[in-house]
């Protein structure tokens, strides 16, 4: 191995795989997270987020690969890596007859603080649960629940926080609570590592965006790198009967621009380089998104 | 891309050449943070189970107590029936606090409450969360374990000094059954496979504990493999302190230690294959 000479990673994944029997849910993948910095792992269910969210935490061990967490190599110092990173599952796991302040406080102990009292005002702050402290978690509504599972992945102020899917199957007011959040953490210097297979997360969190594909990274950059690199400026969507779709998408196609659906409609990404005839005049002409990225390399319908 | 294999490791075991500080396998604070997380439940709902745990050998010791005594046996090997009965029922009250709340616990907080995945997010490991699991049983089963002991006493039974040795008979042989719990919880793939488990293990080993009459009566084969159940050795173990230990105690008691040591590593790699992928 080569010694580098800049800053050691938050994360360094490389040739990790992991097999499920038949199924390779990670496939060779190399990821490396610089600390400090946001990035989004926006990949389609299946893409692998979630196994290499648990290889990690060491709660799944890599078949091969090597994994570097916080300077920790993983499996074997999987523990000490854990205690310096927060996680926020996908799936709410929190103490439900316990009151609001004892799930905090229980990982408060698990993350052996010598001040569980202060760790657990401190993340009801950061919850703004301070006026629930006492109240059992299942008499808490959905978004308080989320801010709480958030705030207890938090508790001991962990260097490096994963989010695997933080926002998944909420509404959208509660969606925006919790931007808010992990925002704060971003603008405090956190490195952050961000599964989600939502576009509009990836594009207000992420300072980088790592798209995943069947177990591994198939493109990386920030948004609008990836956007101009794999979009261009301009997408134009076609709405039409079906008939009238395929022939546009037949012309757009001869002229060697990529051609997507979008929901009802088709878009038409790199709209700017179309000959004339390709963009018809009923098109409507937007700026290419971080969407027309997703489904182009993916081929997954982008939620 | 190359592939490197790398051997499957379970963290917090020794390893070599890594950064950074290692954490000890076993650290007492990751199994009180644990055991925190039982407590903070149990203040929820221990209301109901104190109750049922009082209640019941109450119930026991007046159906088969008083009324066996009444018409059919007045006493065992020298011991009135209703006393012989109350000593063994501190077994039934400990498989019943400890292999049930384990197996079915365990399976809740891992299947329904994906409670585990929320620790071991945390740096503990599968081996300091089923040990503090197991404490934890054992602490509750081995306090619940006496109230059979002290219902009798109400019912007649002269207190002895050996009875002080009944909370930690009763925390060995709980630490075993929640091991036990613990593996089969890790074992089954549904929640209704622990009728298995029940009819298989927990209702035989109950019954042919010699809690309700003595293991001397049953045919030979039967005697021999009673001398294996930890039921009936905690049983002779609790009229032992009753009654008077015999030498032979000091081995039951070996016996149990060994059971739990047995269930706790049985327990440790189940888990480890079910929680680790």
């Amino acid at each position: 191995m080569t010694p580098k000479l800049r800053h050691v990673a938050a994360i360094e994944l490389r040739g990790a795989v992991k097999r499920f029997g038949p199924i390779t849910a990670v496939d060779g993948l190399d990821l490396e997270v610089p600390e400090g910095i946001c990035l989004g792992l926006l990949g389609p269910n299946g893409a692998g987020k979630s196994t290499t969210m648990r290889l990690l935490t060491g709660q799944a061990i890599a078949d091969e690969g090597e994994l570097r967490v916080l300077g920790h190599e993983l499996p074997g110092d999987a523990k000490a890596a854990r205690a310096e990173m927060g996680v926020v599952p996908q799936l709410d796991n929190l103490d439900v007859d316990v009151t609001v302040e004892d799930n905090l406080a229980i990982f408060a102990r698990l993350y052996r603080l010598p001040d569980v009292g202060a760790a657990v005002d401190r993340a009801l702050d950061l919850a703004r649960l301070r006026g629930r402290r006492r109240d059992a978690v299942d008499q808490l509504s959905g978004g308080m629940r989320r801010r709480l599972l958030l705030a207890r992945g938090l508790v001991h102020d962990p260097k490096l926080i994963l989010l695997d899917e933080p926002t998944v199957g909420l509404d959208p007011q509660i969606r925006t609570q919790l931007w808010s959040l992990i925002d704060d953490q971003r603008s405090h210097g956190k490195t952050i590592l961000m599964s989600t297979h939502y576009i509009e997360e990836a594009e207000r969190l992420a300072d980088e965006v790592a798209v995943m594909n069947a177990g591994r990274v198939i493109a990386r950059a920030t948004p609008a790198e990836l956007i101009a690199a794999h979009a261009g400026t301009q997408t134009a969507e076609v709405y039409g009967p079906p008939e009238r779709l395929t022939e546009v998408k037949a012309i757009a196609e001869e002229q060697g621009l990529p051609v997507r659906p979008a929901g009802p409609a088709i878009a038409i990404v790199g709209a700017e380089r179309a000959a004339d005839g390709a963009v018809p005049v009923d098109a409507v002409v937007r700026a290419a998104s971080l969407e027309d990225v997703f489904v182009l390399l993916t081929g997954a319908e982008a939620e | 891309m190359t592939g490197i294999p790398i051997r499957r490791r379970i963290d917090g075991q020794s390893g070599n050449g890594a950064p950074g500080p290692r954490l000890r396998r076993l650290e007492p604070a990751a199994i009180t943070g644990v055991m925190s997380r039982e407590v903070a439940n149990f203040r929820t709902y221990w209301r109901g189970t104190t109750f049922s745990s009082v209640l019941e050998p109450l119930v026991y010791l007046l159906a088969f107590g008083l009324g066996l005594s009444a018409t059919l046996v007045d006493e065992v090997n020298g011991i009135p029936y209703v006393q012989f009965v109350g000593t063994g029922m501190v077994a039934t009250a400990v498989i019943f606090s400890s292999a049930m709340p384990a197996m079915f616990g365990t399976f809740v907080k891992h299947r329904f409450q994906n409670t585990y995945d929320a620790i071991l997010a945390a740096p503990v490991d599968v081996e300091e969360l089923v040990s503090a699991e197991m404490l934890w049983i054992g602490i509750r089963s081995g306090t619940y374990g006496c109230v059979p002991l002290l219902v009798t006493i109400g019912f007649g039974l002269d207190p002895a000094p050996g009875m002080l040795l009944v909370p930690l008979f009763c925390f060995v042989t709980a630490l075993g059954f929640a091991g036990f719990g613990v593996a089969m919880a890790a074992t089954v793939a549904k929640i209704d496979q622990f009728n298995y488990v029940t009819a298989l293990f927990v209702t035989p080993l109950f019954l042919v504990a010699g809690t309700f009459f003595p293991i001397e009566g049953l045919p030979e084969g039967f005697q021999v493999a009673a001398q294996l159940n930890p039921l009936h050795q905690l049983v002779e173990l609790v009229r032992g302190g009753a009654f008077g230990f015999e030498a032979a105690d000091l081995a039951r008691f070996a016996f149990l230690v060994g059971f739990a040591l047995l269930t706790w590593r049985v327990a440790v790699r189940r888990m480890q294959a079910r929680l680790i992928d």
